[in-house]
């Protein structure tokens, strides 16, 4: 039968199930199908911290929402259209996001009494009323995809766990996505079992056929490519564009990049895809603790290489003194700080922002270093190359303040042309560089980025030794004279004020904006999603984001004072806002929520209403 | 590759212009001569050569030596020393450290390093005291240790630093003493030329906190009937007159001192360091009494096991052999795989 082609301009899609289910996996390729479509995409995952909670309850429901549209988007969406339910705990926990009227496809196979039971629900909501708002779709996903592969050799528990792809293949051909790339991908990644490729591929097709056959979905729909500039793109997460930036600050610099890290959710995905880079010369090393793995990047950058270090806020916490220690050498190190919700283990595989703090001042004596925050997934690609050109042009440890949302969260990335990124060349020391030319002083700094020279071990002539004791001014020898202390911790704290980062831009296109909204990190798509919601209501209102946060932009204060109000929404208790007020004595409005979740387009544009309405 | 070219270095090459500020009589004095004069034996030049140390009184060592040096953090020495060294194979790094740096705030870094077999020659100079904060108890101090910080006496066993390193499975391990320069001298000969983590323990004394506390092992009228000079391929045997002996009783899961009259002369054990099981060499380090009676000192352990910087170094050469393209090809390369599309 012929059905009928509907057109959308956008939708947002939840896959809901088990930790087991492969929600992710699923989420990713039909991502990966709407991006080859040409699509805008915004994606948040969503996963316990478990492994495998116990199956079928609440705690180990995994979820991932993709956002698609034929227009430039910026957030993954505040509700889904659709809801692909695996199990009745998938449907329990997901179903207060849903808008009335929204579909859901539930997997009617695991509506069984007993895992009814698990989540407390007395009667199927399949059969009472408490569904009738919405558009249910009952699918007897398990037994389907089993029937389809009774003809394969593949054991019924490898069949079962094929259902994933089978509801794929019904919202692939639900929303029209072209499917090549996932059965290419199938046959990668089953590869070494042909059985299972059969079995994957199978169910794949028998979803999408039963798409075309079933009456229950009389409707198909399309979403238009968007228009986006020329060019190759590829759909990347902000953990893989990241460790791709450090990749390409290696090659742009010419140094080899050494990795320290520790596994821990959810930076270890950095130390996972670097790990396989060695043809670019990156080394990884999987240290035995958090202040091991700074401590052996430190190393590394004392020998001449790129020294990083990937981890969230625990590991920060303990890296904390080899950061002093690295501020005092002033050797080039990049921290990444994959933010997650603490205090403490707090919620690893949620978001926030609340390690600003401990980036700007969480070292003891005065260390400061320079901080920098990227704004999207793709964004973390060149948050990396900034990171790494400010620790090897100033010789300065750089935190990067990524955060789980970006981190796991992707768009599409429109790729860039390698001779335009950046050239990160350094020159180590080879000379005696005092006047009598035969002195090495290790502190005799340029006097444009106040850097001191980098010798490293191997060069004749220049054998010195550094350490975590006060050094004098040019010479590097221990002092403990009064003048020469606070002559270098002024100087310390202006190698990093005085690093040139560029002016902050504002976002203003009615140009008569009284109120500014001013954001840090992974805000940048919400807060901009609520802006253009509030200026659809024929309000103005600006919009300014901080990627530079140590030091910030040369011209930030004069942009806060020139408006009236200035709201900054974050995610912590406002330690953006204490940092403005503090610095530039700007009464900031400070709008905070600490969810574990990014903010929602919707409650943003509420909440900058209410601010218009006082302005 | 060409023959190696005679540096000619002396001992003064390795004195750095810093005046040298341990207190008057420290055992620390001893080591740094010893190893001044040392080094240009190894023929390596000295930019080449980076000392790195933690935090304490040994931990000011790098200051005085004319190589590279980096005096880091309390404990992180072997992690920074790790990363140097694994970085740059072709660099000869060695760490200094303490009791408590190596042992008590640094006692992980040190077992991570051991058990990797990182190319670091590893000296923990041990006083059994806190000396730089000025007298508190060590982890290497004995039980019972009145301190300023245990006045009643310290209520915690100590470590044995060789059965620790040896338990962490080091493939080199080796005791010296400060005051035998001749000895010292040799040990650490034996350590430089051991590829992977060399460790050796330097009975080191602080004259200020815990004065005389190897003294039955230096002074003249003692020392012979309480130190075992373990020689690689020599029968155990030591005191004044060679009147005692190492067996390995039948039945027993250690080593004994007996009375060499008493033993039949196949009976005494002849030392073998390159004992692959590091029972052995843990055998031997457990011989010591708390009187440090039956101290062996010398080489107890050294194994071939490839060092991890090695490993990881062939890792990325043989990646590395793969690449034919410039490193901006394989970047563009890199850029672009997995799914793209192209928009018009």
């Amino acid at each position: 039968m012929t059905k009928q082609i509907r057109q959308l301009d956008r939708v947002v899609i939840r896959f809901a199930g088990d930790s087991g289910d492969g929600m992710q996996l699923t989420g990713d390729r039909f991502t990966s199908e709407t991006a080859q479509l040409g699509n805008d995409i915004s994606t948040l995952p969503n996963f316990p911290a478990e492994i495998r909670a116990p199956a079928g309850t609440l705690p180990g429901v995994s979820s991932f929402q993709v956002h698609f549209a034929d227009y430039d988007i910026l957030t993954p969406g505040d509700s889904p259209h659709v809801l692909v339910a695996m199990n009745p705990a998938a449907l329990k926990a997901n179903l207060a996001d849903l808008p009335r009227g929204a579909d859901i496809i539930v997997n009617t196979d695991e509506f069984t009494k007993r895992n009814l039971a698990k989540v407390g629900y007395q009667t199927s909501p399949l059969d009472d009323d408490s569904l009738a708002g919405y558009v249910v779709h009952p699918v007897a996903l398990t037994s389907m995809t089993v029937g389809a592969l009774t003809e394969l050799q593949v054991s019924k528990k490898d069949a079962e766990r094929s259902k994933n792809m089978f509801a794929l293949g019904l919202l692939s051909w639900m929303y029209s996505r072209p499917y090549e790339s996932t059965l290419r991908f199938l046959e990668r990644k089953f590869a070494a079992r042909p059985e299972l490729v059969a079995a994957n591929v199978a169910a794949f097709r028998a979803g999408w056929n039963f798409g075309e056959t079933t009456e229950d979905f009389a409707v198909r729909y399309e979403v238009k490519p968007a228009k986006m500039r020329p060019g190759t793109y590829r759909n990347i997460t902000g953990n893989a564009a990241l460790s791709l930036g450090l990749v390409a600050a290696g090659v742009r610099s010419g140094l080899p990049v050494f990795l320290g890290a520790y596994p821990i959710t959810p930076a270890s995905d950095i130390l996972h895809e670097l790990s396989k880079h060695k043809r670019f010369g990156v080394l990884t090393m999987q240290a035995e603790d958090e202040i091991a793995a700074v401590g052996a990047a430190l190393g590394a950058s004392y020998g001449g290489a790129l020294g990083v270090t990937t981890t969230s806020g625990p590991g920060v916490a303990l890296k904390s003194e080899t950061i002093s220690l690295a501020v005092a050498l002033e050797l080039p190190l990049v921290i990444v700080d994959v933010q997650r919700a603490g205090p403490s283990t707090g919620m690893p595989t949620k978001t926030e922002q609340a390690d600003l703090n401990m980036a700007l001042y969480g070292r003891h004596g005065e260390a400061p270093v320079a901080v920098i925050a990227p704004k999207s997934p793709s964004d973390c690609f060149f948050a990396a190359l900034e990171a790494a050109r400010i620790a090897l042009t100033y010789r300065t440890p750089v935190i990067l303040l990524s955060d789980n949302y970006v981190a796991n969260g992707s768009e599409p990335w429109l790729l860039p042309d390698v001779e335009s990124l950046p050239d990160l060349r350094v020159e180590f020391a080879t000379e005696p560089n005092g006047d009598d030319g035969t002195t090495f002083l290790p502190y005799l700094r340029d006097p444009e980025t106040l850097a001191r020279p980098w010798a490293i071990p191997g060069t004749a002539g220049l054998e010195h030794r550094i350490g975590g004791l006060e050094k004098a001014d040019k010479t590097g020898d221990i002092s403990y004279d009064p003048a020469n202390h606070d002559f270098m911790v002024r100087t310390r704290a202006a190698r990093i004020e005085t690093i040139p980062v560029p002016d902050i831009e504002v976002e203003d296109p009615d140009g008569d904006a009284r109120v500014l909204v001013l954001g840090w990190g992974s805000t940048y798509g919400p807060i901009g999603a609520a802006c253009r919601g509030v200026r659809q209501r024929g309000l103005s209102i600006a919009q300014a984001h901080l990627r530079h946060l140590a030091p910030m932009p040369a011209n930030l204060g004069e942009v806060l004072r020139s408006y009236d109000k200035v709201v900054i929404p974050e995610m912590n208790l406002g330690q953006l806002a204490h940092v403005i007020r503090a610095r530039y004595l700007v009464d900031a409005i400070s709008y905070n929520q600490v969810r574990g979740l990014p903010f929602t387009a919707a409650e943003l544009e509420t909440t900058l209403e209410e601010v218009l309405k006082n302005v | 590759m060409s023959e190696p070219v005679a540096l000619k270095l002396t001992a003064k090459d390795f004195k750095s212009d810093q005046e040298v500020r341990w207190c008057p009589g420290c055992g620390d004095y001893a080591i740094l001569a010893a190893i001044q004069q040392f080094m240009p034996e190894l023929n390596i030049p000295r930019e080449r050569t980076v000392f790195v140390s933690g935090i304490g009184c040994s931990s000011r060592f790098p200051y005085y030596m004319n190589t590279y040096g980096m005096h880091s953090i309390h404990g992180r020495a072997p992690a920074i020393a790790t990363g140097l060294s694994v970085s740059r194979p072709d660099l000869s790094v060695w760490v200094v450290t303490g009791d408590g740096d190596a042992l008590s705030i640094g006692g992980n870094h040190l077992i991570h390093a051991l058990r990797r077999n990182v190319n670091l020659k590893i000296l923990l100079f041990n006083n059994r005291i806190y000396g730089l904060t000025k007298g508190q108890y060590s982890p290497t101090s004995e039980v019972g240790k009145v301190t300023k910080s245990t006045p009643a006496g310290s209520a915690d066993a100590p470590f044995n630093p060789l059965s620790l390193a040896l338990g962490a499975e080091a493939s080199f391990v080796g005791r010296t003493i400060d005051s035998d320069r001749k000895h010292l001298q040799s040990v650490l000969r034996a350590a430089a030329e051991h590829e992977g983590s060399a460790f050796v323990e330097i009975y080191q004394n602080c004259n200020i906190f815990n004065d005389g506390a190897f003294e039955q092992l230096k002074d003249p009228s003692t020392r012979d009937d309480y130190l075992i000079r373990l020689e690689h391929g020599q029968p155990i045997t030591f005191g004044a007159d060679g009147q005692f002996c190492v067996v390995h009783p039948p039945g027993a899961f250690g080593l004994e001192v007996r009375e060499t009259s008493s033993v039949r002369p196949e009976e005494i054990v002849v030392h073998d360091a390159t004992v692959t099981d590091p029972a052995y060499a843990f055998a031997l380090s457990r011989l010591p009494g708390l009187d440090l009676r039956n101290t062996p000192i010398g080489v107890f352990r050294s194994v071939d096991r490839p060092s991890y910087d090695r490993v990881v170094q062939d890792q990325l050469a043989a990646a590395k052999a793969t690449v034919t393209e410039t490193p901006e090809q394989q970047l563009a390369g890199l850029l672009g795989s997995g799914d793209t599309w192209t928009i018009l």
